[in-house]
């Protein structure tokens, strides 16, 4: 009885297009908000924070920005490595070329840079669409992975070919480097995650979003009430890639704290990608987090589960995690295309409903 | 008649088509097809299949280069220009086989009709709060007014792909009004639909120019109602034009009622 809509009414417009029009909906929002901010600070060790917050967290923002371009815009990429890669190569040079720049105008500079390189790269789908787009962004991935491994300037002429994230502080914390610590690194990306999510919230409820939308659904109606199909496909990549390359520039800066390009930013990474908004929910920005905490936990717990308690062996246990996803992707095309989140929100529609059905 | 006729006699020509040759490859879709439409008038195409009606009206919202021919919209020639331009010159338009935007509510698909009226850049957008919800706020309640005035208030928030066909025609004319067009083009709004539904279209459609003065050029096969609503019936057969005048003209022309009986075929 809880979980209620009637008495609710919205008297403006302003009100009806909230975010979470149902109150117990914006206070469970404001009640995750102080969990995620203060209660799990409190309590992270380090190990959860390295091996599942801070890839939750990048992750997340990575789906989000595939979610605006596959989800909302109806362009299918396979490139998201490709670009992460970008903002990854784009923070180093500008944390050895800049030492005094702050780590957050780093980060988004590296998402500016990603965007522009993201919209040179969505050219393409101008002129083609579906599974020919998808191979051109698929050869925009091997591009940019062999171009930033091929030219020494990108590394910096570094003997191995890596590159390594300085060490950089804010407000006296150290969140990047050899010394960085976990739960800083954490806050930072949180701080990231959640005014990404909350840009990718109105720019796809407004205008921007609708004209998305739009060329996904029906293109040539697109066109006729005004919509610039250049304008919307490419805005749709450089929004998209600037999401991306944030994502890439904290995985290597706070995550990895080194990377190696062919390694690190490869075919599977946008494949995995891919398969988080499949699984989580396409075109919608709580399908991209829980999309993104699936493909996170669930090798962690597998891990823990078969090699830990059951004791399997290692590289066995990583063979199942490979079926499991690959049947889930299977189940998801099949059953619910629009992903956990779409699940979720039957499971709501009919709570909202009960106990009376009718 | 008397009143159609003043109305005529004191309006300009809003849309002017010269002399329009338009083929595919070899097929001839529409040879040397001159007409015009007058401000405020409801100008109806009519002929049989494949007559080259929705070709016309795709030539006349820039989806179509005509081969040959003038067109003059508001007193200026038009050159070369994409569909999304001629909506912003005030055209808008609904389609022959729907095409609504199917994974967005009733609300989203008008509301994206209003795109042409709204001009926040994305920085605003992606701020939400200030000058981007203040001009969202201003168009819903534009929207908001079609939306009574189509009678769909119930399912506004409903996809429009779980709407019956008839529900959908009407959301379509919603969003193409949403525009505020000068000119709006209905490539047959009423296929398919029972009889009240059709009544329903029809008092719509009438509305529309009665109210705001919008300019309407339609299709329609059901003689009745083009007889019924239209000012002024253009006649279409194999592409050429066969006849042009009022219903009564049009309607006791010979060679328009022996391609409609399939004489001259
Ligand atoms: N894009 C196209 N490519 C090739 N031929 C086309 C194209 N569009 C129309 N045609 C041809 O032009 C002719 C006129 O077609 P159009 O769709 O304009 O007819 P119509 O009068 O609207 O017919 P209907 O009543 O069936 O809708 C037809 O012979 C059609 O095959
Ligand atoms: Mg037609």
């Amino acid at each position: 009885m809880f979980y209620r809509e009637s008495g609710d009414f919205k008297k403006t417009y302003q009100k009806d297009s909230q975010t979470f029009p149902i109150k117990f909906d914006r206070w469970r929002y404001y009640f995750v908000m102080l969990v995620a901010f203060v209660v799990v600070p409190m309590f992270l060790t380090d190990y959860i924070a390295n091996a599942v917050m801070i890839p939750f967290l990048v992750w997340a923002i990575a789906a989000l920005g595939l979610n605006i371009l596959v989800g909302y815009t109806g362009q299918l990429s396979l490139g998201t490595g490709g670009f992460m890669a970008v903002g990854a190569y784009a923070t180093y040079k500008l944390m050895t070329a800049f030492p005094g720049m702050d780590m957050v105008s780093v980060i988004l500079l590296s998402g500016l840079i990603t965007a522009v390189v993201g919209a040179l790269f969505g050219l393409p789908s101008l002129r083609i669409k579906g599974f020919y787009l998808a191979v051109a962004t698929l050869a925009a991935q091997f591009f940019l992975v062999w171009l930033l491994n091929k030219v020494p300037w990108f590394y910096n002429y570094s003997a191995s070919g890596q590159i390594s994230a300085p060490q950089r502080e804010m407000f006296g914390v150290i969140i990047t480097g050899p010394h960085a610590t976990p739960v800083a690194g954490y806050l930072f990306c949180l701080g990231f995650a959640v005014g990404l999510a909350w840009i990718a919230r109105n720019l796809t409820r407004g205008r921007l979003g609708r004209s998305w939308m739009a060329i996904r659904d029906m293109d040539i109606a697109a066109e006729i009430i005004g919509v610039n199909p250049l304008t919307a496909k490419l805005s749709a990549f450089a929004v998209s890639s600037f999401f991306v390359g944030i994502s890439g520039s904290l995985f290597f800066s706070v995550y990895l704290g080194a990377a190696e390009v062919t390694e690190a930013f490869g075919i599977s990474v946008s494949f995995s990608v891919l398969f988080m908004i499949i699984i989580g929910g396409l075109g919608s920005i709580f399908g991209s987090f829980i999309g993104a905490a699936f493909m996170v936990l669930m090798p962690v717990l597998l891990k823990n589960v078969l090699v830990g308690a059951m004791g399997w062996p290692t590289d066995l246990a990583a063979h199942f995690e490979y079926i499991i996803v690959g049947g889930l992707i299977l189940i998801f095309l099949i059953i619910e295309p629009h992903g956990l989140a779409q699940m979720a929100r039957v499971l709501k529609e009919k709570l909202r409903l009960w106990p009376f059905p009718h | 008649m008397s009143e159609p006729l003043q109305k005529m006699e004191a309006a300009s020509k809003l849309l002017e088509l010269k002399h329009i040759d338009l083929s595919f490859g070899g097929v001839k879709a529409i040879s040397n097809i001159s007409f015009d439409v007058l401000e405020g008038e409801v100008r109806a195409i009519i002929g049989p299949n494949g007559a080259g009606k929705s070709s016309l009206l795709n030539v006349i919202n820039g989806f179509y280069h005509p081969q040959q021919g003038e067109i003059w919209f508001d007193g200026k020639q038009r050159h070369s220009m994409k569909p999304y331009q001629i909506a912003y010159q005030g055209i808008s338009r609904t389609f022959q086989n729907i095409a609504l935007f199917k994974g967005m509510s009733v609300l989203d698909n008008i509301m994206t009709g209003r795109f042409t009226h709204m001009h926040k850049n994305m920085l605003w957008q992606a701020l939400w709060k200030g000058p981007a919800e203040q001009e969202e706020i201003e168009n819903r309640e534009f929207v908001e007014h079609i939306i009574d005035f189509l009678e769909i208030q119930a399912i506004r928030k409903t996809p429009v792909g779980r709407l019956p066909y008839g529900l959908q025609k009407r959301v379509e004319l919603g969003r193409a009004l949403a525009a505020q067009p000068k000119m709006l083009l209905l490539d047959e709004p009423m296929a398919g639909m029972n009889v009240e539904e059709k009544e329903d279209m029809c008092r719509f459609i009438l509305d529309v120019n009665d109210t705001f003065g919008t300019t309407i050029v339609l299709i329609e096969h059901d003689m009745g109602v083009v007889m019924d609503i239209a000012d002024r019936v253009v006649v279409l057969d194999y592409g050429r034009k066969i006849g042009d005048g009022t219903p009564d003209v049009v309607r006791n022309d010979q060679t328009v009622i022996d391609a409609y009986l399939g004489v001259s075929h």
